[in-house]
């Protein structure tokens, strides 16, 4: 128990740090998963293949080589990880977490606006709507009562992906362990276990919350 | 940009790779000469391996300048040198040494099961291991050092120097926090050579660990590191053999001495671990 409470201040702050990657690249990845998924499915062929490249290319690579790349490529090609690299590798990390998370929200709207019948787009149409309006006022609206728990899956995949940041000089939870069994080298089992323990404290509720909206926006058909 | 810096590091280690050759070449073709039909006393370690005409020696294969395994199959490095030294002593000839590969884990059950009849392997002498095996030796003492760019540019001589910079080590490590008492902005990952692109492109102006570790990163990325050559914590290597057999640990200790004396030693660190570090004093052997 002492164990525990000595490496408390080194799990905390490696708590933080995840749950800070989830919710800034959750949301990036979140924002740039929809303009993906839009651009799939609109009217101009560039667009679609962009979005089929982009989809293609980065959710069939390892999450390491993406942050690989973030980390030791693009300081190369001249991207500054500036004065204070704990802040540069951070930022570098959120950035590859976001674009490593964006094709699979993606893919999870897409499913579900395949999901809406393509009734309501015609009529849509056939009321004077563009593609813009039709998107936005009636096919994402439906669709994204159908995308809850496909996305909350990306969400807790994402939450277990932030450990491969400490990696590339992040000190995020799963690093916390490394360190904490220096000086607990007996209790490696421990601090696995309370590490584990930390990471169900955020993925747990994640699926709480998709059973409570799932249930809320649920469309009877 | 990026390409030219690519093709000038490709130069650049096509040079050190002749480089290093060289000096491979120059620390092997004088081959130690080899003690003829050496006495010893009936029943020792010592008149068994001279009679078996054999020995032996478990080294590490992933340690640049201490132990190296080439292509060839061949150790190379200081640790290597120093095994050769005790068996010419023995009157075993270079050749005729058999090298086992042990890694940090292995070592004491390979002395311990007779695998290995020696373990001359980056190897620190502590309490713990003396309990199950015993330690001739040091033959050197390594510590923490840091490694900064080539002509050091941010002036970095000690510790002292690093406090409020921006400094890379492993995460977990025993280097970490040592070096984190002198307050530097410390990043981490899981293997020293990922510190070094942080080191390249300016976002850390130091790497620390043990400076055998150093050395071996400098010396294979010629030109472009150094390290700053002033240990600052210590970590005795000694020779692990058999424990209490006290006749073979002091005779081992006694060749350790005329080595010292003869310059046999400064020789072997002089063609391998000396191409980056510079030639130390040779440590007392501790005799207990």
């Amino acid at each position: 128990m002492d164990s525990l409470i000595d490496v408390m201040p080194l799990y905390l702050e490696g708590f933080g740090l995840t749950i800070l990657l989830l919710v800034v690249s959750g949301l990036g990845a979140f924002i740039l998963g929809v303009i993906i998924a839009a651009m799939r499915i609109s009217p101009l062929p560039s667009l679609r293949v962009f979005a089929v490249v982009y989809t293609e290319a980065l959710r069939n690579v390892p999450l390491l080589l993406v942050l690989f790349f973030c980390a030791f490529v693009l300081p190369i090609l001249g991207v500054s990880v500036g004065p204070d690299p704990k802040v540069g590798y951070l930022l570098l990390a959120i950035l590859g977490l976001t674009l490593y998370t964006s094709p699979f929200v993606a893919e999870a709207v897409r499913s579900g606006i395949n999901g809406v019948p393509i009734g309501q787009a015609e009529a849509a149409r056939s009321i004077g709507m563009g593609f813009g309006a039709t998107l936005t006022l009636v096919i994402l609206p439906q669709a994204g009562r159908m995308v809850v728990p496909p996305l909350i899956n990306v969400f807790i995949a994402l939450t277990k992906n932030t450990s491969v940041a400490g990696i590339f000089f992040v000190n995020e939870l799963f690093s916390g362990v490394q360190r904490a069994t220096r000086d607990h080298g007996d209790k490696v089992l421990l601090m696995l276990l309370f590490a584990a323990a930390l990471y169900l404290l955020i993925t747990i509720p994640l699926g709480q919350i998709a059973g409570y909206i799932e249930k809320k926006v649920r469309v009877l058909r | 940009m990026g390409l030219n810096r690519g093709i000038a590091a490709a130069a650049l280690a096509a040079v050190g790779l002749l480089g290093l050759s060289a000096c491979a070449g120059g620390a092997t073709e004088p081959a130690e000469p080899v003690a003829e039909a050496p006495e010893f006393e009936a029943g020792s370690t010592m008149a068994a391996l001279a009679e078996a005409g054999t020995i032996t020696i478990g080294t590490k294969f992933d340690q640049p300048l201490f132990g190296l395994q080439g292509l060839d199959g061949e150790p190379v490095g200081f640790d290597v040198e120093i095994g050769k030294i005790i068996a010419s002593e023995l009157g075993i000839a270079a050749d005729n040494i058999e090298w086992v590969e042990t890694v940090s884990a292995n070592r004491e059950p390979f002395i311990e099961n007779g695998t290995v009849d020696i373990v001359i392997a980056t190897y620190t002498i502590n309490d713990t291991r003396k309990e199950v095996i015993s330690f001739a030796g040091p033959y050197y003492l390594a510590g923490q050092d840091i490694l900064v760019l080539e002509g050091n540019p941010e002036g970095i001589t000690g510790p002292e120097d690093v406090a409020g910079k921006n400094v890379c080590s492993v995460a977990g490590s025993t280097s970490e926090q040592n070096i984190a008492e002198y307050g530097p902005n410390l990043i981490t990952t899981d293997t020293y050579s990922n510190c070094l692109e942080p080191l390249r492109n300016g976002a850390v102006v130091a790497v620390t660990t043990d400076n055998v570790i150093l050395a071996g990163l400098a010396d294979q990325n010629p030109g472009e590191f150094e390290v700053v050559n002033n240990a600052f914590t210590s970590e005795p290597y000694g020779i692990g053999l058999t424990r209490d057999d006290d006749v073979f640990r002091s005779w081992i200790n006694d060749v350790l001495e005329e080595a010292y004396a003869d310059g046999r030693w400064a020789d072997a660190w002089t063609s391998t671990a000396g191409v980056v570090l510079d030639l130390p004093e040779p440590p007392a052997v501790d005799r207990y």
